[in-house]
C-alpha cells in the first residue's frame, strides 16, 4: 500500500510515538505572532525554562494589531519583541516591515516542500500550499514547540479532491474553496487533511493554490495540501538557487513529497468545475454558501480586501483591474490592506494602490485588523461587510455585524455597487 | 489534577466556535483570569445569558464540531477560569480538543444518540456530573435519577489530565 504526502511527512519527521496513535513530530519551523506566542513566552518565564530550541527554526511577526492600538497591544508586541531579541531569533518581523504571517512567511521562502510547520494560529493550514504538513496548535502547543521543537498529533486521515475543468473568467481559488467547504461542511474534515489535485491545481499559481489551503480549516481540516511541482520550484527559486544546480534538480527533489498513486484515503471527491459560479456567504458559517447570482443586490456598508486569504498581489490586481477608472459607491466604504510590505510596494509600483485611492479605497499597511474585529475597519451592531477574509462567524468582524466572504474580484464589484455583484459585470 | 465535578451547562447547539466562546478583542488579554466575565458573550443561542447562565457550572454538554474556528486556547482558558473544566460532546474541532487536553481538562466524545439522550433527559433539569478518570465514567445526577455513562479517552489525554498538561510532560520526555 502507498502513502499519502501526509503520511510521508509523518515518516520523516516521527520522534518516536508514546502512546498509541500519539506521533511526536520533529518541526521544521515555529512560527510566532503576538496574539497567541506572549502567554507562551511569559508561561515559559514563570517556569524558569525561557529557552528556545533553535532560533533558526522560529519566524516571528507582530501582525494581528500593528501598530499597537493601545496599552494591551503594545505590551504584547513588546514581549514578542523583547523576546525575540533575547533569543536571537533574526527573522522577527517588526512593525514597517511586518505583514500577515501567512503571506509574509512564504513570500521570505520559509516554508519548503516536507517540512513540519506549526503556529498558534489556526490558518497555518495555508502552507500546505508548498507540499507541507503545517498545522494551526494553541499556545500550549507553541510552548512546547518554541522549548522542544516537537509537537504531538493524532494521525490525520486524508481526503483528497481531485479538481478537473477550468476555472471560468471571474470565478477564482476564493469560489472554489466555499464552494468545497459547501460540499464538506463545517465539520466535513475534522482531524483530515485535505489535499488539493488535478489539472485546476496544476495551473494554479502559489498565491491561488494559499488562497485554497488557508480555508481547510473552514470545513475542519488539519491541513490542506497542495503537491509540489515546477510553480512551487520557481516561487522558491530565489531562496533555493544555491541548494540546486537547476530547477529539474530541484523539482526531482520536492516530488518526493507526493501521495502515491494507491494510497489509502478516507474519501476521493471528483469535481469538474467547469461550470463553479462566484460564490458567497450568507449566515454566520463558513459553509452557508450561495452563489453571487442568488444573493446578487444584498445591500453592504463595507468592503474589504486582504487577509491571509486574499490580501496578496495577485488579489489586489484582480480587484484593482475591476475599480480601474471608477469609483465606489456612495452607500458604501472600503478598505484595502496588502497582506506585506512586498505586496504593497508591488502594488504602488504597478499603479494598484492609485487605483484603489482614486476609486475611494482607505488604503492600510500590512495587518490582520479587521478579518477578526481587532482594528482597521471594525462594523458597527446591524452592519455588512463583503470581504476577502474567512470567517463569517457571529461578531467576528464587530459586535452584531455581518460579514459576506467572496473573492476579492466580487468584492471590488460589490463595492462599486454597493451591494453584492457579479464581477463579470465590469468584464465585458 | 483538576476538578471534574459540578453542575451541567447544556448548549444545545451544533459547530459553536471559538470567537464566541471568547471574542477576538479580548485576545490582548495576557492573563487569563481577565477573560472570565467573557466567556460565551457571542454566543448564538436563543434565550441564552452568558453570565447568568454559566454561573456556577462546572461541566458542559453540547453537539457537534464543539471550538471550531480560530485556535486560541483563549477559549479552553476562558472555560477553565470559570470553572469549567470538562466539555461533553459528539465532537470536537481538532485544535479546541488539543488544547483542552494540553491544559489538562476533559473533552469527551460520545456517540450521537448519547448525546440526544443526556439532552432528551436532564437538559432544563438542575444536573450534576462527576468524571469518574479512573473508570472511564460519567456519573449523571438530576433531582430525581442518577446513572453512569462510559466513556473512551486514549492513554495520551488521560496523561495529560493526571499531569496537568502537556508543558510538563514534553519537558521530562523530549
Amino acid at each position: 500500500m502507498g502513502k499519502t504526502i501526509a503520511e510521508k511527512i509523518f515518516d520523516a519527521h516521527r520522534v518516536n510515538m508514546p502512546f498509541p496513535d500519539t506521533h511526536v513530530l520533529k518541526l521544521d519551523r515555529v512560527f510566532c505572532h503576538e496574539i497567541t506566542t506572549p502567554i507562551a513566552i511569559t508561561d515559559l518565564m514563570a517556569r524558569g525554562m525561557d529557552r528556545v530550541f533553535d532560533p533558526t527554526k522560529i519566524k516571528a511577526v507582530i501582525d494581528h494589531v500593528t501598530p499597537a492600538k493601545d496599552s494591551k497591544t503594545a505590551e504584547q508586541g513588546k514581549i514578542l519583541r523583547d523576546w525575540a531579541k533575547r533569543h536571537g531569533i533574526k527573522d522577527f518581523f517588526d512593525i514597517g516591515r511586518n505583514g500577515v504571517c501567512h503571506a509574509i512567511f512564504p513570500e521570505k521562502g520559509f516554508v519548503r516542500p516536507g517540512y513540519t510547520v506549526i503556529m498558534g494560529d489556526s490558518h497555518t493550514c495555508t502552507h500546505g500550499a508548498f507540499g507541507a504538513f503545517a498545522a494551526g496548535v494553541g499556545t500550549t502547543d507553541l510552548e512546547v514547540g518554541i522549548l522542544k521543537g516537537v509537537c504531538a498529533f493524532h494521525f490525520p486521515k486524508t481526503l483528497k479532491f481531485v479538481l478537473r475543468g477550468t476555472l471560468k473568467p471571474g470565478v477564482y481559488a476564493k469560489d472554489l474553496i466555499l464552494f468545497l467547504i459547501k460540499e464538506l461542511t463545517v465539520n466535513g474534515a475534522t482531524n483530515m487533511v485535505i489535499e488539493f489535485t488535478g489539472p485546476v491545481i496544476d495551473a494554479m499559481s502559489m498565491e491561488s493554490r494559499m488562497t485554497l489551503c488557508n480555508m481547510a480549516i473552514e470545513a475542519g481540516g488539519t491541513c490542506g495540501i497542495c503537491y509540489p511541482d515546477m510553480t512551487t520550484v520557481e516561487y522558491l527559486w530565489e531562496f533555493i538557487k544555491d541548494e540546486f544546480k537547476t530547477k529539474e534538480d530541484a523539482l526531482k527533489e520536492y516530488t518526493k513529497w507526493v501521495s502515491d498513486e494507491d494510497a489509502s484515503y478516507e474519501k476521493v471527491y471528483e469535481y469538474d468545475v467547469t461550470n463553479l459560479e462566484p460564490m458567497v456567504t450568507f449566515g454566520y458559517k463558513p459553509d452557508q454558501v450561495k452563489t453571487v447570482k442568488e444573493m446578487s443586490g444584498s445591500k453592504i456598508d463595507q468592503v474589504y480586501i486582504g487577509s491571509c486569504t486574499n490580501g496578496r498581489i495577485e488579489d489586489l490586481r484582480i480587484a484593482a483591474s475591476i475599480l480601474k477608472d471608477k469609483k465606489i459607491s456612495d452607500d458604501v466604504r472600503a478598505v484595502v490592506s496588502p497582506a506585506t510590505p512586498a505586496i504593497y510596494s508591488l502594488a504602488l509600483k504597478e499603479g494598484l494602490i492609485e487605483i484603489f485611492q482614486n476609486a475611494g479605497f482607505c488604503v492600510t499597511n500590512p495587518t490582520c485588523g479587521a478579518c477578526l474585529g481587532m482594528s482597521n475597519g471594525v462594523l458597527a451592531a446591524g452592519e455588512v461587510c463583503a470581504s476577502t477574509t474567512n470567517r463569517n462567524f457571529n461578531g467576528r468582524m464587530g459586535k452584531g455585524g455581518t460579514v459576506h466572504l467572496m473573492s476579492p474580484a466580487t468584492a471590488a464589484a460589490s463595492a462599486l455597487e454597493g451591494k453584492i455583484t457579479n464581477s463579470q459585470l465590469y468584464k465585458a | 489534577m483538576k476538578q471534574f465535578s459540578g453542575k451541567v451547562l447544556f448548549l444545545d447547539r451544533c459547530d459553536i466556535n471559538t470567537d464566541e466562546i471568547i471574542p477576538a478583542k479580548y485576545l490582548t488579554e495576557i492573563t487569563k483570569e481577565a477573560l472570565k466575565p467573557y466567556l460565551l458573550e457571542d454566543l448564538s443561542l436563543t434565550g441564552f445569558k452568558n453570565k447568568e447562565d454559566v454561573k456556577d457550572k462546572a461541566v458542559i454538554v453540547t453537539r457537534a464540531n464543539f471550538g471550531c474556528g480560530s485556535s486560541r486556547e483563549h477559549a479552553p482558558w476562558a472555560l477553565e477560569v470559570n470553572g469549567i473544566n470538562v466539555v461533553i460532546a459528539e465532537n470536537f474541532a481538532r485544535i479546541f480538543r488539543q488544547n483542552m487536553y494540553n491544559c489538562g481538562m476533559f473533552a469527551i466524545e460520545l456517540p450521537k444518540d448519547k448525546i440526544e439522550y443526556l439532552f432528551e433527559t436532564y437538559a432544563g433539569k438542575d444536573t450534576s456530573i462527576t468524571i469518574d478518570i479512573d473508570n472511564d465514567k460519567i456519573v449523571v445526577t438530576s433531582s430525581d435519577q442518577s446513572e453512569k455513562i462510559d466513556f473512551k479517552v486514549g492513554e495520551f489525554d488521560k496523561t495529560l489530565v493526571k499531569e496537568e498538561g502537556w508543558v510538563g510532560y514534553a519537558d521530562k520526555n523530549y
